[in-house]
């Protein structure tokens, strides 16, 4: 029993306890050892920046979209805006700086082709030669009137408005396709980077004066953290000298390259931000808390080393960190950390108060800590691995990392604390006197026990309110807004949706089912009216279809007669049509990337604005059921792209995190069962651990009341926090009855006036530190820091005002039963 | 960061000047000895299977007729002529090449019968869908690039010459292509690796199951190029040679052309 630490036979922590005090350097050193190995694993540590990352290799999205791609082209893109400062495109200097670009831009890295009003291949016949051109080039040496003429051309372009140019030709666009490279072949051309810059160190230390070897080195081991960083900084520094040369042009980057290296460049930013004012708060806590320089610094060793050691085992484990684990688990385990050694330190120094010695007091710390300390570490941990559900790897991630950290917090908390304050010199004062603040939680306790027949019932309708508040939230995930306006992919990107065209799209490839069948006009008639059904539907801005080109070819191949703006009515004349198109194409600009390899299936892109990712996917299964409903069988009809996958995100993460949840619970139930030795007692713990995190989603209802992938993790990450509270309450209320035979009520005052002060603190320190990641640019990471700070609050108020007066319903109940 | 981008060509261009300021006439002299050995060929028909492949393993076929008529003075004469798929069975292209500036090219379009001319510098794109671009498939004439040597190396058992062509036409899709010639089997191309504008790998072309005829010349069974970007796959199988087949001028013109099978 939990209450026989007066035995003869000293307790686990006394028999610990002594032992780390007698083998202190031992076990400083030791643990030092240990903590270094697990680091050395952070030479692997590396970024995965790509988004596809949030997808597992089982996701169907993932699976269908890949399918796609792997059928046409991958094309991620880098999308340029072109804002003039008069606005107007069609300016000779305008154009100019455009064609310059697209000339740089052909150099990006991985890139394979680049679009633009000016390299737009633009068809004229003149009988029976047929030219293919650019739209417009040598710009610089082009009449008023050639101009004008390429303008006029531009916006009669289905191709080309609100894709690449705003209807009043005051805004453009250049787009440049890249195909980035994987995580496995990034691996490789990082290593052949480093031979060359091998390779050229060995040679200059040869004495062969090749490149002065400070540059080259500096060139060569350069250190990007991602392909995408890569492609973004280049193309930066293009657009900068564009800039710079024609100052009427203004630009901005979206597209789906500058979302992967937005993620990277929010946790770069939060963890120049979040993480050192998260340190420093928690120094000032620490400070304040315990009054001793060495305390403070053997805590904030504790925190140094977990850290460190969970982000040495993700390199061990080969995980790469992404804008969800990075600087969040850091900061997580920072605050969890915390909790746990400063549990031990105020012991440590109460006692010291008392009058204790040193090492005296280490020991009745680590007695009365040891076992609450290490279960809430375990619940901890538990709700952390509980992640390992979660649809999303990157979350999975998380879990596992903080799941460490806060397991080696455990065990720091237990060596390194005890082993450095029996080293180190303390200097605390013995203490007369009652503490003030005691008389604040005394009279919450009369308050709570003369009231708790009205604090029961007025909590359960407040429950219940929030109950349905909570239902009322809504599911919106669009990977736009993921991201605050601090981070300039959003800006940009939000400037583009309003000005141009949208970011998101919806993306089929229609079959005719048979080889060349794209040229049959039942096909093409097909494709014409699935295109006209789309135009109508909401949101859609712009559609990317191959019945344009075989529009414009007819067009062009009855020598230019706009009344030939239609589909060609003959399926070897249309084939015959595409042949002479294709070969007429330069490089990088073919159809590649919206014909399939046997012509039976195209390329169908609609972008769309302005809707939400709900009426984004039913837009998506509308057009699916439609081309289901004419006949269209091939392998699949599924509407797809990054922004639907990113749609069905949240449900795939709710629908996994619910499964996760439910585990949670009967984990951490059975943990506090046995815990307390009370199976009743610890089966009701779940209420007051579940009732928080609904009433937070209720409150959150009020604040947001959007949910995203990011808060289905919230019941996972809270639970293990939440139910800390929950088991010091109950823990002192048991021990009250079992050892004194106390009544409900003066269990309860036992049970505040023991724990009350420090589950308080715990709650600030731990509320305050989700409340500074809730202050991240990535919102993924902000909202379930919010969500899981308010739920961290709420379980304070419900262990409060809710718990004791149930604690005293049912006990009395039984009293009654029992008489 | 980026300075890794702008220097990457510094690099490139002082590792390449070490090799080129002693060899630079070396590769011209390869690819005027691969000229010279492939001159007096006179004529041939050809007939060839094109296969597409996809990521995936998706396959797609055209076959196709090919002529050729040797010219001395200027480039060569061809005409391909598509047998499959049926919708552009009987489309024919005639070109002539040249050795200086754009060439010409015409194309017959059988559901219209008529002859279109392209009047397009666009020859980086890709010939009917496939791998290969149509500058990849056009007479190499010597005049269409410039030429330095880079190095021996063994390929498949051959010590070949490999040689670094610079393409002349600005609107080439390359940047330039490394060439594999065999000298000890009259100078045949073995491979080639062609590099895209800014400089990265982009395909390799390997020539297989070469075959003797007219017992000088060498010409190549099949003709495989993957693309590294893309991972697609395109080979072209020759199924027959046919030498002196008594093609003269003028079976190379427009009117031909409506009539080519």
């Amino acid at each position: 029993m939990s209450n026989s630490v007066n035995n003869s036979k000293p307790s686990i922590g006394v028999r610990y306890a002594n032992w780390i005090i007698k083998y202190r350097w031992l076990a400083l050193l030791g643990t030092l050892v240990f903590a270094m190995i697990l680091t050395m694993g952070g030479k692997n540590f590396g970024f995965n920046n790509d988004y596809q990352v949030f997808f597992s290799d089982e996701n169907p999205q993932l699976k269908a979209f890949l399918a796609l791609q792997a059928k046409y082209t991958k094309d991620d893109n880098v999308y340029v805006v072109i804002e003039p400062e008069k606005g107007k495109i069609f300016d000779r200097e305008v154009l100019m700086a455009i064609e310059e670009l697209v000339d740089s831009a052909w150099q990006t890295p991985y890139s394979s082709r680049v679009d633009a009003i000016t390299n737009f291949q633009h068809t004229i016949a003149i009988e029976d030669d047929m030219y293919v051109d650019d739209l417009i080039s040598d710009v610089a040496n082009k009449s008023e009137m050639e101009i004008a003429e390429a303008e006029k051309t531009a916006l009669a372009e289905p191709l080309l408005k609100h894709r690449l140019i705003n209807e009043d030709a005051s805004y453009s666009g250049v787009n440049i396709v890249v195909k980035t490279p994987s995580a496995t072949e990034w691996a490789n051309i990082l290593a052949q980077r480093k031979t060359v810059a091998d390779s050229l160190i060995t040679l200059s230390e040869e004495g062969v004066k090749v490149l002065t070897p400070s540059d080259s080195l500096k060139i060569l081991t350069a250190t990007y953290q991602s392909p995408e960083q890569e492609i973004a900084e280049f193309v930066r520094s293009k657009v900068a000298h564009i800039e710079a040369k024609y100052p009427l042009v203004k630009t901005h980057l979206s597209g789906v390259v500058m979302l992967s290296n937005a993620f990277g460049e929010a946790a770069n930013k939060d963890l120049s931000t979040l993480f050192p004012i998260m340190f420093l708060i928690i120094i000032v806590v620490l400070l304040i808390a315990s009054r001793t320089i060495s305390g403070t610094f053997a805590t904030l060793m504790v925190l140094l080393l977990s850290i460190l050691s969970a982000v040495g085992f993700a390199g061990w484990m080969g995980i790469k960190f992404t804008a969800v684990s990075m600087p969040n688990a850091p900061i997580m385990i920072l605050t969890l950390a915390v909790a746990d050694s400063i549990h031990i330190l105020i012991s440590f120094i109460q006692s010291m108060h008392k009058g204790m010695a040193k090492r005296e007091a280490i020991v009745e710390s680590l007695r009365i800590n040891f076992m609450p300390v290490f279960i809430t570490s375990a619940t901890t941990v538990v709700g952390f691995l509980t992640l390992n559900f979660s649809d999303s790897p990157p979350f999975r991630d998380l879990g596992n990392i903080s799941a460490v950290g806060v397991a080696m917090a455990f065990f720091f908390s237990i060596t390194v604390l005890p082993a450095l304050l029996a080293i180190l010199p303390v200097r605390i004062k013995k203490r007369e006197g009652k503490r003030a603040k005691q008389v604040f939680i005394n009279k919450l306790a009369d308050f709570v026990i003369g009231n708790h027949k009205k604090l029961l019932w007025g909590s359960t309708a407040v429950l219940l309110a929030f109950v349905y508040f909570a239902s009322q939230n809504e599911l919106n995930e669009q990977f736009v807004d993921y991201f605050d306006k601090s981070i300039k992919f959003r800006a940009d990107t939000d400037l583009m949706s309003e000005n141009i065209t949208g970011i998101y799209t919806i993306e089929y490839s229609v079959s005719s089912n048979e080889e060349g069948g794209i040229s049959n006009p039942d096909y093409l008639n097909t494709l014409a009216e699935f295109e006209d059904w789309y135009e109508q539907q909401k949101g859609v801005v712009h559609i990317n279809t191959y019945t344009d080109v075989a529009r414009k070819v007819n067009k062009s191949m009855h020598g230019d007669n706009p009344a030939y703006y239609n589909l060609p009515k003959e399926r070897n004349e249309a084939a015959q049509y595409l042949l002479l198109y294709e070969m007429s194409l330069p490089f990088g600009l073919d159809l590649n990337n919206q014909v399939n390899v046997d012509k039976s299936e195209t390329r169908f892109v609609a972008t769309v604005k302005n809707i939400t990712a709900k009426e984004l996917i039913d837009l998506s299964d509308r057009g699916a059921q439609w081309l289901d409903d004419h006949n269209i069988k091939g392998e699949s009809n599924l509407g797809i792209s990054t922004a639907i996958m990113f749609a069905h995100l949240t449900q795939r993460q709710i629908y996994s995190m619910a499964k996760g949840g439910f585990w949670a619970i009967l984990l951490i139930s059975i943990v506090l069962i046995i815990a307390l030795r009370n199976f009743k007692i610890g089966l009701l713990s779940v209420i007051p651990n579940m009732i928080p995190i609904i009433m937070a989603f209720g409150v959150w209802y009020f604040l947001s009341g959007f949910i995203t992938s990011g808060l289905a993790i919230v019941f996972s990450v809270s639970i293990g926090i939440v139910v800390d509270d929950t088991v010091h309450i109950l823990s002192k209320y048991l021990r009250a009855k079992r050892e004194n035979n106390a009544t409900p009520e003066e269990a309860v005052r036992y049970s505040f006036k023991t724990v009350g002060r420090a589950v308080i603190i715990t709650t600030i320190v731990l509320s305050c530190g989700f409340f500074i990641l809730g202050q991240s640019s990535f919102h993924m990471i902000s909202g379930m820091a919010k969500l899981t700070a308010l739920t961290i609050i709420i379980a304070l108020i419900v262990d409060l005002l809710f718990l004791p007066p149930l604690l005293i319903a049912i006990d009395k109940q039984r009293i009654k039963k029992q008489n | 960061m980026n300075t890794i981008m702008k220097a990457i060509p510094t690099i490139c261009l002082i590792i390449g000047a070490i090799t080129i300021s002693f060899a630079q006439n070396k590769g011209e002299q390869i690819v005027e000895a691969y000229d010279e050995a492939y001159t007096g060929w006179e004529n041939y028909t050809s007939t060839s299977v094109m296969t597409l492949t996809n990521q995936h393993g998706q396959e797609s076929q055209r076959k196709l007729k090919g002529k050729n008529l040797e010219q001395l003075e200027d480039g060569d004469k061809s005409m391909i002529i598509f047998q499959t798929p049926n919708d552009v069975k009987g489309t024919a292209v005639l070109t002539f090449t040249h050795k200086e500036g754009p060439d010409d090219q015409w194309l017959y379009l059988p559901s219209i019968k008529r002859v279109k001319r392209i009047a397009s510098n666009n020859k980086s794109g890709p010939f009917v869908g496939s791998e290969f671009a149509y500058e990849d498939l056009s007479s190499q004439e010597i005049e269409k690039y410039t030429y330095d040597y880079v190095k021996s190396d063994e390929f498949n058992g051959n010590s070949c010459e490999v040689v670094l062509r610079d393409p002349v036409d600005p609107k080439s899709g390359y940047k330039y292509m490394h060439v594999w010639y065999n000298p000890s089997k009259n100078y045949r191309i073995e491979k080639i690796v062609f590099y895209d504008r800014k400089g990265s790998k982009f395909k390799t072309l390997l020539y297989k199951k070469y075959g003797l005829f007219k017992e000088k010349y060498y010409y190549p069974g099949i003709l495989e190029m993957t693309n590294h970007q893309s991972s697609k796959k395109t080979t072209i199988e020759f199924t027959n040679y046919t030498f002196d087949a008594g093609l003269t001028d003028t079976d190379f013109n427009q009117a031909r052309l409506k009539n080519a099978r």
